[in-house]
């Protein structure tokens, strides 16, 4: 592994190590470009990775604070975790759960398809959806999609038996084991799924694609990257031309370091992207960098959800086999005879048994909680992942009240439903109730909106610099060499399961980028 | 989440202010995971009085009847020693377990579910609400639940029963995929 100095300003920074930060950091290292890879937290691995669920949670999760405003549900039943995300070398791509969808042409085209839906901010992408194929066909084939090109899908396990009879028995015609970034069979060196759950603690075999074994230790091999965990950026700089200069960060040992730079890429996870542009306010960026138009921290989105679960007075045994293997397509279509525009996945999903009653069923006590417990063993589970109308307000600001450890504002995360977001979940919720009734449920639970774990659009993508942060390559309108290479960039949510999209867009900017290099443009 | 059983008994501290005690009934599942039938959990931050009071709360946000009290004994072991090192936790404890009242042990569930309910917004309700839940990550849930915790050290499910649900068809294969073969 290499070390640059800091005072190295030829080096590109990238601060953030998951799905879209360690693989820009790949595709430029293998380039022969060098790249100082920031990640805040530390530096886990197959074996280190600890199968106590609440241990595990405590390992990877990005647990310092935040706050909440906004009329959404959230606020009320997760009031200390708005958002599920990683803090951790390889970031949020050790706890995912691996579902490789594509976004459809129709949403990228969302406000042309959708016309004008009052209350929303949306806006159609400043990219072809066939330029996106491309990217997603290399990024398919790179993290093994089964499914894909020629890949088996992975085998059904008892829970999947119960949603896709289910399923088809209403009439549902697309329904799988999902487009899954997990290896049923061995390939890229990595090991195969065991069927054991556990997913979103950690893959034990390394079955599901992380960056953490995957594109982080290629890059280490080129001799080109230079990875810092358990180093926090706190700041974005400067110079007299506006051009960004470098970082100043925490390091490991809790003291204050600047890294020069040439470019800088910025892959935080939307909240924490937001909030690090926001915080480099200065004389002459006083609202934070990118931000001339307003447009940092807006049009937040983090999925319409819902768990869905469905008890029934035989076993089903949910927490065997591989968390998401399992998907309903069907309702993934613009159909406003359903009242709401915009589609949603139905995805099955598993809990164990620590994790359930606190975050599957989050705001019940009682007798009927305990019934349902009593339960586990017959249970079921859909979750709703269905694209989020744009929203301006919908915002990521700074709270300047509450300060975290480094004594900087904490993210404050505003959010009001959009009337379409509830009755897509109204229907999403029974149609489910039809899939479990089809197959002989006794009862099902449905809850209100989850955690984000698929968070969004907070630097987004326009075409036009006054409709958003970045351009279609992730490069910021104001700033030339400053990058926004996470799922802020998104222009809108969509109902895709937003990690092959975010690998495929950074795919795409590691091209341009070392491009723009080459021909000293940046 | 504190795994130690509260089923040993240990000597009594010089820190101890109260106790929770019980007999397991005979044939309880409890038996199989537990030492003794006779169990007691010592307390260092919470008068006896009010470990009584512990036990009907977590009882009444999660009401088992079959799961025995030595689970529930872990929990507010746990609430206990948190109590005892944060004087913060002690004191939003122990004034809600005031508010509860010395009669909210003996009341019947009706009657605490009510009290419950007018707290439910409360920092001590949403606190206690998650340290009670902490009892779904213990042993004893786990035996009682049938859950089968982690699996890794045992292959996983794969060739353990991760598909053998037989009362629906299976899934064909277009739709799933193929089960790797097994090597001998």
């Amino acid at each position: 592994m290499a070390k640059f100095e800091l005072n190295d300003d030829g080096v590109v920074v990238i601060i953030g190590s998951g799905a879209g930060g360690g693989t820009l950091a790949h595709e430029l290292t293998r380039r022969g470009i060098k790249v100082v890879l920031f990640e805040a937290g530390k530096r886990q691995s197959l074996a280190t990775f600890s199968q106590v669920p609440g241990e595990a949670f405590a390992q990877l999760t990005w647990l310092e604070p935040r706050t909440q405003s906004g009329t959404s549900s959230v606020k009320d039943d997760y009031p200390t975790l708005p958002v599920w995300t990683c803090k951790t070398v390889g970031g949020s791509t050790v706890h995912w759960t691996a579902a490789c969808p594509r976004v459809q042409e129709y949403e990228m085209k969302s406000r042309t398809t959708y016309g004008d839906v009052k209350g929303t901010s949306h806006l159609d992408w400043p990219i072809e959806h066939a330029e996106l194929l491309k990217y997603y066909e290399i990024a398919e084939k790179r993290m093994n999609v089964a499914r894909r090109h020629g890949v088996p899908g992975l085998p059904a396990s008892s829970h999947f038996k119960v949603i896709y009879n289910g399923a088809r028995k209403i009439g549902y015609q697309h329904v799988h084991t999902n487009y899954m970034a997990i290896n049923a069979q061995p390939a890229d060196g990595r090991g195969i799924c065991i069927e054991q759950g556990f997913c979103a603690q950690g893959c034990k075999t390394g079955a599901k694609w992380s960056t953490l074994y995957t594109e982080i230790p290629r890059a280490e091999a080129t001799g080109k990257l230079d990875l810092r965990p358990e180093s926090r950026v706190t700041r974005i700089e400067h110079g007299a031309d506006g051009k960004v200069t470098g970082v100043v960060y925490i390091d490991a040992q809790g003291k204050e370091q600047r890294q020069k730079a040439r470019i800088v890429c910025v892959a935080c996870n939307s909240v924490e992207t937001a909030r690090l542009l926001l915080l480099s306010e200065s004389g002459k960026f006083p609202k934070g960098l990118a931000n001339s138009h307003d447009q940092v921290g807006r049009h937040y989105s983090r999925h319409t959800g819902g768990f869905c679960w469905g008890i029934f007075d035989k076993p089903v045994n949910m927490w065997r086999g591989a968390t998401l293997a399992g998907v309903i397509e069907d309702e993934n279509v613009f159909n406003p005879k359903r009242g709401f525009v915009g589609g949603y996945h139905l995805e099955m999903v598993a809990m164990e048994l620590p994790t359930y009653p606190l975050v599957g069923l989050p705001y019940m006590w009682g007798r009927d909680f305990a019934d349902i417990m009593e339960n586990y063993r017959n249970i079921a589970g859909m979750f709703i992942n269905g694209e989020d109308m744009p929203r301006s307000d919908n915002r990521i600001t700074l709270n300047k009240t509450v300060k975290d450890a480094f004594g900087l504002p904490v993210a404050n995360i505003h959010f009001d439903e959009h009337e379409n977001d509830t009755a897509m979940r109204k229907h999403a919720q029974t149609q489910a109730k039809k899939v479990y009734d089809a197959v002989g449920a006794k009862r099902m639970i449905t809850t209100r909106q989850t955690p984000g774990t698929h968070n969004m659009c907070t630097a987004r993508m326009s075409k036009d610099p006054r409709d958003g942060v970045c351009d279609a390559h992730g490069q910021t309108h104001d700033i030339k060499n400053l990058f926004i290479s996470d799922g802020s960039a998104m222009t809108t949510s969509t109902s895709a399961n937003p990690t092959l999209t975010i690998v495929s867009l950074a795919l795409r900017q590691a091209e341009h980028i070392s491009r723009e290099m080459g021909a000293k443009n940046i | 989440m504190d795994h130690r059983s509260p089923v040993d008994r240990r000597d009594f501290l010089k820190t101890t202010t109260g106790v929770i005690t019980g007999v397991l009934v005979a044939g309880s599942p409890l038996a199989l995971v537990a030492p003794s039938r006779v169990w007691a959990a010592d307390l260092k931050a919470f008068t006896s009085a009010e470990g009584t009071t512990l036990m009907a709360l977590a009882r009444t946000i999660a009401p088992h009847d079959k799961l025995e009290d030595p689970a529930y004994a872990v929990v507010i072991q746990g609430i206990d020693a948190e109590a005892a090192s944060d004087p913060a936790t002690k004191k939003l404890v122990k004034d809600g377990l005031a508010a509860l009242g010395p009669s909210f042990a003996t009341s019947p569930e009706n009657v605490r579910v009510a009290a419950l309910k007018k707290m439910e917004q409360t920092p001590f309700f949403q606190t206690m609400r998650v340290k009670v839940f902490g009892l779904y990550a213990t042993d004893y849930a786990y035996k009682y639940f049938g859950y089968e915790g982690e699996a890794f050290s045992k292959g996983g499910y794969l060739f353990r029963g991760f598909n053998d649900l037989r009362w629906l068809p299976d899934v064909p294969l277009a739709d799933s995929g193929p089960v790797i073969q097994q090597t001998k």
